[in-house]
């Protein structure tokens, strides 16, 4: 909007670049300084928290030291891997197939089944705590990682197949009937064809899976015992009642939000294209 | 021919002959298993894991919050002895004592989650629409800032809300300093109640504003740019092109993002919950965190839980049904 009619839509008046430029470093900042200022905690002595001031001067990886050697934290680091990484492997696959059923077979309750998956968003979780747990303990699902993991599929696959059915409605159905011809089943039309074209949405659904289940508190918190805690449940120990040990929280939090920074960076070129497939059609 | 399902003729055509007498019930149902089985095997997996996971723990609250179910009268063991439940059906009861205003906490939550809703949702819009049109343009740096803006939402929540609440510290934070230096008053961010949910506020927008930026900044991709041309040919202004054509090129995307976020935030427990802990007057609790309160403080009430559960629930399917309605009337 900073364009003048005369000069065209591509071009700029210097001030206008220099107004675009400084949004966009407020902007940054504020999005990036929380995330920089944990870091810069952590660098510092463990009570670098309450002196800011002194961290430069005292700048030592003893809260990373501490964290990985005399805590558990290497442990919850291992569950929350394979609590992540199942959910994410788990609902993507579910999800897909949902989704593409959804958006090539016309089938009795197809409707309904995208109106449910908008319903299941508006579930108050916290509330649903209390008779899932029951249940989980009658299945004797209580502390095991396939427990934790169906229930943040719960979470993650109603969106997540509901963004992909709409990524599949963008791609061209002359395929699916290429892959007919030449004798696949409907299975293999998707498994073989569609799947491979549809990766900007698989990766989108992937982030977003992994992310649920690698940041969850709640859940995690109530379901698992100590030897299945995962690190969003373990670190709250850190800062318990009598000893906030806020100085291992930050290094923690800094190593817990790097594989999540990681997957991001993977993830991050296709997010733009998979998201609004699955929001415009949805 | 898509699908195993299209490659039968449609039902009531050639595959009936005329002197076939109507079909019972049963055939009705093979034949439409015939015809749809695969598309049911392939959305299994998702229906029966919402099913057993979502609805049954759903079923299994409504029917609390019909009976007076709390701590000391639910089944437990204590020790080697089993007590069996002794809470009993009490009807509409917990219902008629929370939507008459009674147990008088309903109304004054219901109204702060209305308005921390409306401001996360309308705000967050804001700013993820303005960053998404920034981010649109041709920039030097792009990939880097869009990188930088989107970090927010890469983090664990809770580790975004715990970096907010040492800044927010009212002794050590660094926040107060920041707008100190910029002339604007100190002040207790997580004391007093207002202060409190501004800093809920605030740290909800800075979690929610990356995703509805890139849903945004997809809807303005999507958007032809001879429709910007032709604009600027008809002499349309800048703020004329923006109110013409990129409001109305981005309302399917919108519709999606804002009902989405609606309903995310109307539930946002962790924010709230991780950012004030017990802190609170309870001033700032919406009707998610006090429902969780009810369930796991003091005398745990099991059934008043589950009833807020069910409001809650009830509340957005109206919402979105209205929503939903109002949209479809206006495409029309």
């Amino acid at each position: 909007m900073t364009a003048t009619t005369h000069r065209g839509r591509n071009e700029r008046s210097r001030g206008a670049s220099i107004a675009l430029h400084a949004a966009l470093i407020t902007a940054s900042a504020i999005a990036v300084f929380p995330v920089l200022w944990i870091l810069f905690i952590s660098l510092g002595p463990s009570t670098s928290w309450q002196q800011p001031h002194e961290v430069l001067k005292h700048l030592g990886l003893g809260n990373y030291r501490f964290v990985l050697l005399h805590t558990s934290f290497p442990k919850w680091f291992l569950n929350s891997v394979i609590v992540a990484g199942a959910t994410t492997v788990l609902g993507v696959l579910i999800s897909a197939s949902a989704g593409y059923a959804i958006s090539r077979m016309k089938f009795p309750g197809h409707k309904s089944l995208m109106w449910t998956f908008l319903v299941t968003q508006m579930f108050p979780m916290a509330v649903l705590i209390v008779p899932l747990y029951n249940l989980l303990a009658q299945l004797d699902l209580i502390d095991t990682y396939l427990g934790l993991v169906l229930v943040y599929c719960t979470i993650a696959v109603p969106f997540c197949a509901w963004m992909l059915k709409g990524y599949f409605d963008t791609i061209p159905r002359d395929i699916d009937e290429a892959g007919r011809v030449d004798g696949l089943t409907p299975f293999g039309t998707f498994w073989r064809l569609i799947v491979p074209l549809a990766r900007p949405g698989l990766a989108v659904t992937a982030f977003y899976s992994f992310l649920t289940a690698w940041g969850e508190v709640a859940y995690a918190a109530q379901f698992m015992g100590r030897d299945h805690s995962t690190l969003a449940a373990g670190i709250r120990t850190f800062a318990s009642d009598q000893r906030a040990d806020w100085g291992s929280m930050t290094a923690a939090s800094v190593l817990i939000a790097i594989p999540a920074t990681i997957v991001f960076l993977l993830v991050q070129r296709h997010l733009v294209t998979g998201l609004t497939a699955g929001g415009t059609k949805g | 021919m898509t699908t195993a399902t299209m490659d039968e003729p449609a039902p009531g055509t050639a595959a009936r002959p005329p002197r076939e007498p109507r079909p019972g019930l049963t055939s009705t149902i093979r034949r439409s298993w015939d015809r749809h089985w695969y598309a049911w095997a392939m959305v299994a997996p998702v229906v029966i894991v919402l099913a057993v996971l979502v609805f049954y723990p759903l079923g299994y609250g409504t029917y609390l919050s019909l009976t007076n179910a709390n701590e000391t009268n639910v089944a437990k063991d204590i020790g080697p002895v089993h007590i069996g439940a002794s809470y009993h059906w009490v009807g509409l009861h917990n219902y008629w004592q929370v939507l008459s205003g009674k147990d008088g906490d309903f109304y004054p939550r219901l109204e702060w989650t209305i308005v921390w809703t409306v401001c996360c949702v309308a705000i967050t819009y804001a700013i993820g629409l303005a960053m998404a049109m920034l981010l649109n343009r041709k920039v030097r740096f792009r990939l880097f800032y869009r990188l930088c803006l989107i970090l927010p939402w890469a983090v664990p929540a809770f580790i975004g809300v715990f970096a907010w609440r040492l800044m927010l510290n009212s002794q050590y934070g660094v926040f107060n300093d920041i707008i100190t230096s910029f002339g604007l008053p100190a002040q207790d961010w997580l004391g007093t109640p207002l202060s409190q949910k501004i800093a809920v506020i605030m740290v909800n927008i800075w979690v929610g504003v990356p995703f509805m930026m890139v849903a945004l900044l997809g809807g303005l991709q999507s958007i032809p740019g001879e429709l910007y041309e032709a604009a600027e040919m008809d002499g349309a202004s800048p703020w004329q092109r923006f109110a013409n054509v990129t409001v109305p090129g981005l309302r399917p995307v919108t519709s999606t993002v804002v009902l989405l976020s609606t309903v995310w935030t109307f539930n946002m427990f962790a924010i709230i919950y991780l950012l004030l802990g017990n802190n609170t007057t309870g001033d700032t609790d919406i009707l998610v965190t006090y429902a969780y309160e009810k369930a796991f403080t003091g005398v745990s009430d099991y059934s008043g839980a589950a009833t807020y559960g069910i409001v809650i629930l009830l509340i957005l399917v109206a919402f979105s049904t209205f929503y939903r309605r109002q949209l479809k009337s206006e495409q029309a």
